[in-house]
């Protein structure tokens, strides 16, 4: 009799604990949302990235399609290599567009994709080309301050 | 003069000896522990009663408290949030203390002191009233029937606990920052959402609460095993259960934090 | 094979010990002691408190080692057993402890069914009608569903009996049975000690100070002092005993060849010697 309650308790305790962590999983975590179908790899080289860093975020339109793998520096022309992993849903064409972009003024940093209109898809493995790099604040400030003063040329190269 | 020189390092040299002592005799019997763990999972029943007494006995403490720090959680990071003007990042801040830290770290604590030192009396009473001197007499190893099964008992029961207490806090903060102050619940969940990630935050936070279930676990079958066999010695181990396991659990923080999250 | 049958030779004693020796550190327990158990018999051990009875008790139980000494029980060698060996023989004696020692978290029925459900993979049936059948033996049959913080000082030690003699062991050894027992109780435990080792044919070792009531129903007696074997004999040879240092102990005088002082620097030394410190 008292081994039945006891049964019962544990086995009550036991499923709480584990839809507590379902609970945590799926509904606090990103489990059920990004959860990557069959990931590709794709890279990208940037001149500065800024605050990027591993496991941010890759979006395009707003949308999670990937996360980043990993960020290592090329030591031969000194720029940033950074292997994304791709959701294999999305595919996007050869001249897509690589910026990094800061959510909110104050958020973390993502790497936005703006497709182009190449009829071909990058495949896996491939390096993006086009890319823009982080939105240094000081050099934006310094770039603005030596604009008023010279009173011409364009800021973004 | 000299004396008391000499003394003073004859006391450190013979603390610090007496410390390694105990600790490799904790360790030994942490393998003795492991070594005669067989019997509590083919006769799971009696690891499963110790679930009850370590887990579903903690039940009420822990979720009453992870749902107060959940709200307080709430109330102190909506105040702080609102000054940057960023309250729709409350999910984030609820979310990832809890999940990343104080889930694992508080529902530890709790646990050490609610089932940790449960153990160690019993076990340390049963030593006194020479229960495990009888048992093993009669040819029942006490090791592989008392102490075991509390071990994987506590083992089983913290992550759960921890999992409880988090998700229990997370709801608190919900009520605190939606239903009571009106911050957008979509934004809520949403951001939440967005910045938790699943294996960087919520399975190292599992792996936290495993670890300090093993080492509340060890502390207290050792400390109850190790107790002098009086009334005021199994006092002493109780006491020294919850000290010491305390100190583990924040001193484990430290370390898995440096591993988990840096970089 | 020879082991077996020498075990079953009744003739050799069930426990034979030789000049065993014993002690924590550098503290001597025992110096040599020489006593054997006949199989059938109930063998009382005496002695003042802390001469190294329990030890004795505990070192034939294979829950100590001794230094040095011979030490056979049902004709194997303890000290020289491994674990599984000792558990394989520990299956064929059991011990009483002094307080009993019942699991305090289970029924009485389930304390007398334990030795049974760990080591026998007898059906529940059986165990049921054992348990009961063990518990009459000590008249607790009614007892069966109580707690053991329910029960009086004397029940309990009826039911850590019942326990005892649950596998029917071939050695049963008692620490202190009579301590702290009201003398109805105490004749009752007595008697329980003789019929249950001449039911069972089994041997026992009473460990006690209690010298009237071992006198009694005990087959034969070893006095133990300052850890040496120090007079032996039958209920009727102690009785009859010019030993002074046995009549000091059976008549229970305050002193004797056992000082009453522990021994210590003169008094007037220790008086007057604080002061001048």
């Amino acid at each position: 009799m008292r081994r039945t309650t006891i049964d019962i308790w544990v086995g009550v305790f036991v499923v709480i604990g584990f839809l507590a962590l379902l609970f945590l999983a799926l509904r606090v975590g990103n489990l059920g949302s990004s959860k990557l179908q069959s990931p590709y790899l794709l890279e990208a080289r940037f001149d500065n990235i800024g605050g990027l860093k591993a496991r941010a975020a890759i979006k395009s339109a707003g949308v999670v399609v990937g996360r980043i793998e990993s960020i290592t520096l090329d030591s031969k022309n000194y720029q940033a290599l950074v292997s994304m992993r791709m959701d294999d849903r999305y595919r996007f064409p050869k001249d897509t567009f690589a910026t990094i972009n800061t959510s909110g003024l104050l958020g973390e940093q993502y790497i936005g994709l703006e497709p182009g209109g190449d009829p071909e898809n990058l495949e896996p493995g491939d390096v993006i080309k086009k890319t823009q790099s982080a939105v240094v604040l000081e050099k934006l400030i310094s770039q603005f301050m030596f604009n008023a003063a010279e009173k011409g040329t364009s800021g973004d190269k | 003069m000299l004396d008391r020189i000499l003394s003073f390092f004859q006391a450190v040299g013979a603390g610090t000896i007496s410390a390694v002592w105990r600790l490799g005799f904790a360790a030994r019997f942490f393998g003795m522990v492991l070594i005669l763990s067989g019997s509590s999972f083919r006769r799971i029943n009696l690891t499963l009663r110790e679930v009850y007494f370590s887990g579903v006995l903690s039940l009420v403490i822990i979720l009453v408290s992870g749902l107060f720090v959940g709200m307080v959680l709430g109330l102190q990071g909506y105040d702080t949030l609102a000054r940057y003007g960023s309250e729709e990042a409350l999910g984030v801040l609820v979310s990832l203390s809890l999940v990343r830290e104080l889930g694992p770290v508080v529902a530890g604590l709790l646990f050490a002191s609610r089932a940790g030192s449960a153990i160690t009396a019993e076990i340390g009473l049963m030593k006194a009233t020479e229960q495990l001197d009888a048992m093993d007499m009669m040819a029942v190893n006490p090791i592989a029937r008392v102490v075991a099964p509390r071990f994987w008992g506590g083992v089983i029961s913290m992550p759960l606990l921890a999992a409880l207490f988090s998700a229990m806090g997370v709801l608190g903060g919900y009520l605190v920052g939606v239903v009571m102050i009106g911050t957008d619940s979509g934004s809520f969940w949403g951001q939440m959402q967005a910045s938790v990630d699943f294996q960087r935050d919520i399975l190292n936070g599992v792996i936290k609460s495993v670890v300090f279930g093993v080492a509340v676990s060890w502390v207290a079958v050792f400390e109850g095993y190790d107790s002098d066999a009086t009334a005021e010695g199994v006092s002493r181990a109780t006491t020294r259960t919850v000290v010491t396991s305390s100190l583990a659990i924040l001193g484990l923080d430290f370390i898995l934090t440096s591993l988990m999250f840096r970089g | 094979m020879t082991k077996i049958l020498d075990s079953l030779n009744s003739s050799s004693p069930l426990v034979d010990v030789r000049d065993l020796r014993f002690g924590y550190g550098a503290n001597d327990v025992l110096h040599g002691v020489t006593l054997s158990v006949p199989r059938g018999k109930v063998v009382a051990i005496m002695g003042g408190s802390g001469c190294g009875k329990t030890t004795l008790m505990r070192l034939i139980g294979g829950q100590l080692r001794p230094r040095s000494g011979k030490l056979t029980v049902c004709g194997e060698s303890v000290p020289e057993l491994d674990r599984n060996g000792l558990y394989a023989l520990r299956r064929r004696m059991s011990m009483l402890f002094q307080f009993g020692a019942l699991f305090t978290d289970i029924s009485v029925f389930d304390n007398v069914a334990f030795p049974m459900r760990e080591h026998t993979g007898l059906p529940e049936v059986i165990i049921r009608d054992l348990v009961l059948m063990k518990l009459h033996a000590v008249g607790l049959r009614g007892a069966a569903q109580l707690m053991p913080s329910e029960l009086s000082g004397g029940m309990a030690r009826r039911v850590a009996l019942a326990r005892a003699i649950a596998l029917d062991p071939e050695l049963m050894m008692y620490d202190e049975p009579f301590a702290g027992l009201d003398p109805i109780s105490l004749g009752v435990i007595g008697q329980l000690i003789r019929r249950l080792n001449d039911a069972l044919g089994a041997s026992s070792i009473v460990v006690t100070h209690d010298v009237q009531e071992s006198l009694q129903i005990v087959d034969y007696i070893y006095f133990l002092s300052e850890g040496k074997v120090v007079a032996e004999g039958t209920p009727d040879e102690i009785r009859a005993s010019k030993d002074p240092w046995v009549h000091q102990f059976v008549w229970g005088e305050a002193d004797g060849p056992v000082p009453f002082q522990v021994p210590a620097d003169t008094y007037e030394h220790a008086l007057l010697g604080a002061c001048g410190a």
